[in-house]
């Protein structure tokens, strides 16, 4: 159970832009969270709720958006979406895929109010 | 309202300070390994194993975290090569300002490996770089062999999965056969190796393991 930490990451994030918009009130903070992140979204708004409670941010809303899994097909140089269990190539169907995506932990943007 | 794009990694701290650990663990040519898996699949054994079998002298040092205690970094002091334990205090996960921290009285140019342990957990420690150049994932077959199916983002992460306590496989409804393809099946092309640390089995090939990356980055370093 890290989401915690990673819940206060992003506060940190947003709190940091916030001072550079005196004035501003942030209400929003978008977030992707890949499939391979480690990141389970139910835990990490579990954890902001709490962070932010009582906080001069608060209400702040935290929006998760899931990023799934990729692979790349290097035969075939196909990039894909991993939907199902296969890991294999939609288009070949070489099973030798290598990872593409699905790792990100990332700030996407914050949504403010002057 | 306004919409300000941010796009940076909510961990950008962290991943900054494992690039810094990479490139100065690139810069000496050390070796810098992250071994990952749930508590009690045998690291620490792994690394009894593993670091009675250097002969002294050999530029090994060895991180091993945990949330209390410095009973591993005791078990493993006594091989003779430096040992230090990262007490995370109730954290889950070791991440790159800690490594960082214990490496500071370490002199890295006296260094050609050095063998991170991480807390034992097999979730969190998949989202924190520690600079290292592989993350290794181990499985004992005490556990379910559906592992990698369970936690895929480490499996996906790691280089290679060792799996241990194979000599246990007579009295445990492991099945390896299906262990190795959930971890192919969510990691195309894994390496794995399988290992017994009680009976010293597949321990040859581990070494060789280490030995053929640290040449590797030895040549980059």
């Amino acid at each position: 159970m890290h989401e915690l930490s990673i819940a206060s990451a992003i506060l940190d994030a947003v709190r940091s832009e916030a001072e550079k918009r005196p004035g501003a009130h942030v209400t929003k903070v978008g977030v992707r969270i890949g499939a391979l992140s480690g990141v389970e979204p139910e835990a990490l708004s579990f954890g902001f709720s709490v962070l932010v409670q009582g906080t001069d941010l608060e209400p702040l809303a935290l929006v998760i958006e899931p990023v799934p899994r990729r692979q790349r097909c290097p035969a075939c140089d196909f990039t894909f979406e991993v939907t199902e269990d296969s890991l294999a190539c939609p288009r070949c169907g070489s099973g030798e895929t290598v990872l593409a995506g699905g790792e990100e932990l990332d700030l996407a943007y914050l949504e403010v109010e002057d | 309202m306004d919409r300000i794009p941010l796009e940076k990694k909510v961990l950008s701290e962290n991943d900054r300070i494992a690039a810094r650990l990479r490139e100065s663990f690139r810069e000496h040519g050390i070796l810098c390994v992250n071994i990952i898996s749930s508590p009690g699949s045998g690291k620490t054994s792994l690394l009894e194993r593993t670091l009675e079998r250097f002969p002294k002298g050999t530029r090994v040092a060895v991180l091993t975290g945990d949330i209390q205690t410095d009973n591993d970094a005791r078990r493993l002091a006594r091989f003779g090569f430096p040992a230090k334990q990262i007490t995370t205090g109730g954290t889950c996960h070791l991440d790159a300002l800690r490594v960082e921290r214990a490496l500071v009285d370490w002199p890295l140019e006296n260094l050609d490996l050095l063998i991170i342990e991480n807390v034992g957990n097999l979730v969190c420690p998949s989202s924190y770089d520690l600079g290292e150049a592989a993350k290794i994932v181990m499985l004992s077959v005490a556990e379910g062999e559906d592992k990698p199916l369970k936690y895929p983002s480490i499996f996906a992460k790691s280089e290679l999965l060792v799996l241990n306590k194979i000599d246990l496989l007579p009295y445990v409804s492991f099945d390896m056969t299906r262990a190795r393809e959930y971890a192919r099946s969510i990691h195309p092309g894994m390496e794995i190796l399988e290992v017994s640390c009680t009976t010293g089995q597949g321990l040859d090939q581990w070494i060789q393991w280490l030995e053929k990356r640290q040449q590797a980055a030895d040549l980059h370093g």
